[in-house]
């Protein structure tokens, strides 16, 4: 998995709440059997139109508005677990989400890509939209060391949650099953003593 | 302190927990399909893994599939190619897999319960969002990304942060054409698509517990759709009567110890829950939701919000963006709204006794002449069901088609799709844009509903039509 400690960076701002993952990726682009490409259709239905032409009213079209964060509006991510929803947001070139609140699966997927979800408060996120209206040009800069996010050159900053073990995952780039393996042995021995198991034998 | 039915099955299921992490939990159950597992296989594949534990997972096609001449090759050449890699990553790692024209082919969480394979106090996951179906037999149950299905088939474990736990209590008797699918639109309307998310929630009261438990799989199923990862429901005479005699179910002596097992799977009563919310049976009547997300839902006989009623600020420009995806305005009612396509399937609502409510209320009548009508039943084993109760010449003799099994219109992977613009009263379980294809708009529904509506040819109250 791709390492990731800190990033500045201008936003791409989508002020949309319950942005669900059929939005991101719909279903009729999940026939790929490998992970990479997804970028190309990443909010396909809001992006273009049935002849297959750029919606110039959506800010992924928007030339003005470019970066590698993308803002989002509250609940962002519900619906399907589909994980090529993160693909299709990591391969399009984010590397952070923010967002005031995240669907569950969505952000076990987006960690185990290396793509950052920050859950910041409803009035920071405000905060956010209301400075890149005003100035498309404003960066935000997020650090995972000492997991926080600012405005930059402002003082309008807040820290995140993350647990220690996915911190330490994204900062060295490790996966998780690389440390399930190592766990062989208990699991082995969890096995042995399984009441499910034992009732199905 | 007592503890919760949840946290019961949860605790049985920790092999370690990792200091300011998640837990490590064991999977005792995984199932898979061929949409979100292929890159979990070329992963297990790339690091020169097998399977952990091979005989712990059990893979069907369903998403992808055609529902019209399923033992002809699939036409579509990406489907096709997406559903000959499953068979083969089945082959090739040892994986029992129900395919198409197998006789236990369907929809996963159809085939999960049919087959004996659900178990109460189990854990188990699938990459879908909707396998919380299985939270009806008192299992922990959730859907997982591909890095997880990979993760389980490398290690039968996953690092999971426990969830907060929620208990949602209704009591009371339901009225007349109120079906669970009511509840459970009820439940989402009240607390959002979001209300949930963070919790696992328990289901109990007596209008739970008098449920069958294919009633009680709908509600568990639609858990995900107020954001919550599952739902658990307490094992009971119901889940065991309904256990006894399946296919893979523990049989005989086996039986009666595991039913000593589960008869104490249950919440204690002085158990804390993080959030508890109690309705009322008697206040739930048909429901039907009207925006871009299930939380968006009304009562038959009610009206379309209105911008005053939104109490968030921030939320105001969703609701106007939806309504005007839907092609609706505020404060209108829904009834008489003519409809041209009705979809009665899906994980939601595709088993023997969704096709057996449809075909007693169509019986003797005719299908509305503008109505696509698309029934497509959870497995091949509720289709020859339905076949040996004559279901399939009630439907046809009423209009309708009865297809083969799969996922069909709930998720438009496959050539059944709502076109652009027209409206579809649907059984299944996301009313998102576009999500039964491109433009279409959809109105989420209970099986009866449904039924109604196929007859009228327009958004219809079934309460007056029975």
């Amino acid at each position: 998995m791709e390492k990731f400690i800190s990033i500045q960076s201008t936003i791409v701002p989508l002020s949309i709440e319950d942005i669900d993952t059929d939005q991101i990726i719909p279903a009729r682009f999940l026939k790929a059997t490998s992970r990479e490409g997804f970028g190309d259709n990443l909010f396909r239905d809001w992006r273009y139109d049935e002849n297959n032409q750029a919606k110039k009213d959506f800010i992924l079209n928007n030339a003005d508005f470019q970066g590698k964060i993308l803002v989002a509006g509250k609940n962002f991510g519900c619906g399907s677990s589909r994980e090529h929803a993160a693909w299709a947001i990591h391969d399009y070139g984010f590397k952070v989400v923010v967002s005031s609140f995240f669907a569950d699966i969505f952000k076990n997927n987006a960690l185990n890509n290396g793509l950052l979800p920050v859950q910041v408060s409803q009035s920071f996120l405000n905060k956010i939209f209301e400075m890149v209206a005003a100035n498309k040009n404003i960066e935000l800069s997020v650090s995972l060391v000492d997991q926080s996010i600012t405005i930059a050159g402002t003082t309008f900053s807040e820290n995140f949650d993350i647990n220690d073990y996915k911190k330490t995952c994204l900062i060295n780039g490790y996966d998780d099953i690389d440390y399930l393996l190592s766990l062989k042995d208990k699991i082995e021995q969890y096995e042995k003593g399984s009441k499910y198991l034992s009732l199905v034998k | 302190m007592g503890k919760t039915l949840f946290e019961k099955v949860w605790n049985a299921h920790v092999v370690t927990q990792i200091p300011g992490g998640p837990d490590v939990l064991y999977i005792d159950k995984h199932l898979i399909h061929e949409v979100t597992s292929p890159q979990a296989f070329t992963g297990l594949e790339k690091r020169g893994l097998g399977l952990f534990r091979t005989q712990n997972t059990v893979a069907t096609a369903d998403h992808n599939v055609p529902t019209k001449n399923q033992h002809l090759p699939i036409a579509e050449p990406l489907s096709k190619y997406q559903v000959d890699r499953l068979t083969e990553n089945c082959n090739k790692f040892g994986v029992t897999l129900y395919g198409l024209n197998h006789p236990f082919q369907g929809v996963v969480h159809v085939i999960g319960p049919e087959l004996g394979i659900t178990l109460p106090g189990m854990t188990m996951v699938c990459g879908d969002s909707h396998t919380s179906t299985h939270g009806a037999f008192g299992s922990i149950a959730f859907g997982i990304g591909t890095s997880e299905v990979e993760q389980v088939f490398a290690t039968q474990c996953l690092m999971q942060s426990k969830p907060k736990t929620m208990k949602i209590e209704v009591n009371g008797k339901l009225a007349k054409g109120v079906l669970s699918k009511d509840i459970i639109l009820y439940i989402i309307s009240k607390i959002s698509a979001a209300g949930g998310t963070g919790y696992f929630v328990e289901y109990c009261g007596s209008a739970i517990t008098s449920l069958s438990m294919e009633a009680r799989m709908t509600i568990c199923n639609m858990s995900i759709e107020m954001g919550a990862r599952g739902g658990i429901i307490a094992p009971d005479q119901t889940t065991f009567d309904y256990i006894k005699g399946r296919e893979f179910a523990p049989k005989g002596k086996q039986f009666d110890e595991a039913v000593e097992y589960w008869n104490d799977l249950y919440s204690d009563h002085d158990a804390k829950f993080d959030a508890v919310l109690s309705y009322d049976a008697a206040d739930i009547e048909p429901m039907i939701t009207y925006g871009t997300n299930p939380g968006m839902g009304i009562k038959i006989s009610g009206h379309v919000p209105v911008e005053a009623d939104i109490k968030e600020e921030s939320n105001k420009v969703s609701f106007k963006k939806s309504l005007e995806y839907m092609g609706l305005q505020q404060g209108q009612s829904l009834l008489d709204k003519p409809v041209n396509y009705v979809f009665i399937g899906s994980c939601t609502n595709s088993r023997i006794e969704d096709l057996r409510l449809v075909a007693s209320f169509v019986k003797g009548k005719q299908k509305a002449a503008n109505i696509h009508a698309l029934i497509v039943p959870g497995s091949k084993q509720v289709q020859a069901q339905a076949k040996r109760e004559g279901l399939d010449t009630i439907l046809a003799d009423a209009g309708f088609e009865l297809r083969e099994p799969g996922c069909s219109a709930c998720l438009g992977m496959n050539e059944d799709k709502v076109p652009k613009g027209e409206y579809c009263v649907s059984t299944s379980n996301r009313n998102f844009e576009g999500r039964q294809g491109p433009g279409a708009r959809t109105f989420l529904v209970s099986p009866l509903t449904a039924a109604a509506v196929a007859i009228s040819g327009k958004v219809s109250d079934v309460r007056a039509m029975m």
